[in-house]
């Protein structure tokens, strides 16, 4: 974890209201890991007390990137940033997906992603540094909140995309795609889930995993207060052997097996 | 004839007995137990650690939400979650113990008992330096607050807690009463060696489109700059009233919070939600305070503390 000043490059629309922000950064960007997140110390709004925490989309030479969706005072401020502006970064945060050695004798499984909206953003990064080429599932409201599926099948990875008003896609939730594909699968196929989105998408991967024996790794979006496991404000309960105990989602997460995840 | 530098003022200060390199602290509940921190805000600079209450038991805590920004303030209902003295002693004083800081331990119970025995328990752990006695929060339905706001029940930890250990004890103050100097009186007679204060102020958030609390725990406590004008008379106060050094909480997020409370009588101050937004917001308070004194020529802690003009 390191904490650093660093610059805008690049502030653009990414679809819809979502925007990317793209920030020089001298050390973080080049120790993230996928699944890992920042966290924004904003000049603006003034009275603030909290950083703003983001998964990290892209990374690598110099360069790191999120994307986020305008909603809150902290985000709504992000929008007058332009490039050249200072901000403070704190990161990588969290622990991210975990990674097959590239180096491993055997490919790893199959790798499905799953993703609500922005939930592309972690997983962005997964499918630019995964040994294999796998499959997105993304589903959204409306297509506007359909995001980054160019950037995945320029990647080599197969896109399938669900919204809520048909207006993109198959019409229905990311699950609708999902069974599609999961149907018409060998009964003893075995490939890996890693999802990012709202509680009740996650809990639907985690429901699929369960019934067909395969694990998934799901990423927790929470609101955080310090992002580095020391408020204890994020907290989520997980089976820990029997016992339900308490998980950082900031420090522990914030992606976790999800057949660790109490579901309430 | 060459001119000399004037020396670097000094910023040490003693509380109850333990020296500080320095006045600034971070405040409980807002650093964890130092460990979630240290790769940025190198803990040997601090005055102290105050880490996160302990309870006699490990305890788990409000349901969620336990947190929500305001403007200019956090409230949170945390509750108080730990693990337990023995799980502290465990998990966190090997690692804290080869930092170059000193370690103050903020205790909690819901009866008197409880204070007791986490007192005596960490009596003599090597690496512990003082206990802050939590008689504030006001997140635990029993105990907790209900010892902060009333002089006997205040006075009774605080004997209790005196009669466990030889470690220095500084009580952490509600703000929420009629007579702050009263309060601090009280625990001066109980043997305490340093009162610190504020603790956050009771405080609630409703979300009105769907007239739900937004905390779970129904209400919680405002903490940050929102409280630390109302923090500065509380010091100036309890400063007045006492003769054990005070310590100022609430609000400080630069060196001028910092350096109000010590105008106002505080020996020392912690630094809390600030910690947040900049983890190396104290090391820019510490480095702050020495440039005041050295625009003001001064060279020692006493020439600060207190320095309050008053027409």
């Amino acid at each position: 974890m390191q904490l650093e000043t660093s610059t805008v490059m690049e502030h653009e629309l990414a679809g819809g209201d979502y925007r990317l922000l793209t920030l020089a950064s001298q050390r973080i960007a080049d120790a993230v890991l996928p699944g890992q997140f920042v966290s924004l110390g904003l000049a603006a709004p003034a009275d603030a007390i909290l950083r703003r925490p983001f998964s990290v989309c892209d990374a690598g030479a110099g360069r790191l990137t999120i994307l986020y969706k305008p909603v809150g005072r902290g985000t709504r401020a992000m929008l007058a940033l332009r490039a050249g502006d200072s901000l403070s970064l704190l990161g990588p945060l969290g622990h991210g997906f975990p990674m097959p050695p590239s180096d491993a004798a055997q490919p790893p499984l199959l790798p499905v992603l799953v993703a609500g909206g922005y939930g592309v953003a972690p997983l962005y990064l997964l499918a630019r540094r995964y040994p294999r080429r796998g499959l997105l599932f993304v589903g959204g409201a409306t297509g506007r909140d359909i995001l980054m599926t160019s950037a995945f099948a320029a990647l080599g990875w197969e896109v399938h995309v669900a919204t809520e008003d048909g207006s993109l896609g198959e019409h229905g939730r990311v699950t609708t795609p999902l069974d599609t594909w999961l149907a018409a699968c060998e009964v003893d196929a075995k490939h890996d889930f890693f999802a990012c989105g709202p509680t009740g998408l996650l809990h639907a991967v985690a429901q699929r995993a369960a019934a067909g024996g395969q694990r998934a790794w799901v990423s927790l979006d929470r609101h955080m207060g310090c992002g580095v496991g020391a408020c204890l404000a994020c907290v989520q309960r997980l089976n820990n052997d029997g016992e339900k105990v308490w998980g950082r989602v900031c420090k522990d997460g914030p992606v976790f097996d999800a057949a660790r995840i109490v579901w309430e | 004839m060459t001119k000399t530098a004037a020396p670097p003022p000094d910023l040490a200060v003693t509380i109850g007995g333990l020296r500080l390199r320095n006045p600034v602290m971070v405040a409980s509940g807002t650093f964890g137990y130092g460990v979630e921190y240290a790769d940025v805000m190198p803990l040997a600079e601090l005055g102290a650690i105050v880490v996160k209450g302990i309870s006699l038991a490990p305890c788990a805590g409000n349901a969620t939400p336990r947190l929500v920004e305001v403007p200019g303030g956090l409230v949170n209902a945390i509750g108080l979650q730990n693990p337990g003295v023995e799980g502290f002693i465990a998990q966190y004083m090997p690692f804290l113990r080869r930092r170059a800081v000193p370690v103050v331990v903020n205790i909690w119970g819901r009866r008197i008992e409880e204070y007791a025995e986490v007192a005596a328990r960490l009596d003599g752990v090597p690496g512990v330096h003082a206990l802050e006695v939590n008689i504030s929060c006001p997140n635990i339905k029993d105990g907790g607050h209900v010892f902060g706001t009333r002089l006997d029940a205040a006075a009774a930890v605080v004997a209790a807690v005196r009669a466990n250990t030889r470690l220095p004890i500084m009580p952490k103050l509600a703000p929420n009463v009629s007579d702050i100097a009263a309060f601090a009186q009280a625990v001066e007679a109980a043997g305490a060696d340093a009162v610190a204060l504020i603790n956050s102020y009771p405080a609630m958030v409703i979300d009105v489109e769907t007239r739900r609390p937004v905390l779970a725990n129904v209400s919680g406590g405002l903490s940050g700059p929102a409280i630390h004008p109302i923090a500065v008379k509380l010091v100036y106060e309890a400063a007045r009233a006492v003769q054990i050094p005070v310590i100022g909480i609430g609000g400080v997020s630069g060196p001028r919070e910092a350096l109000e409370f010590l105008i106002a009588g505080a020996s020392a101050v912690q630094i809390g939600s600030a910690n947040f937004g900049d983890p190396a917001v104290a090391g820019r308070v510490i480095e702050g305070i020495a440039d005041y004194m050295r625009r003001h020529a001064m060279s020692s802690m006493r020439d600060l503390i207190g320095s309050l003009n008053v027409l």
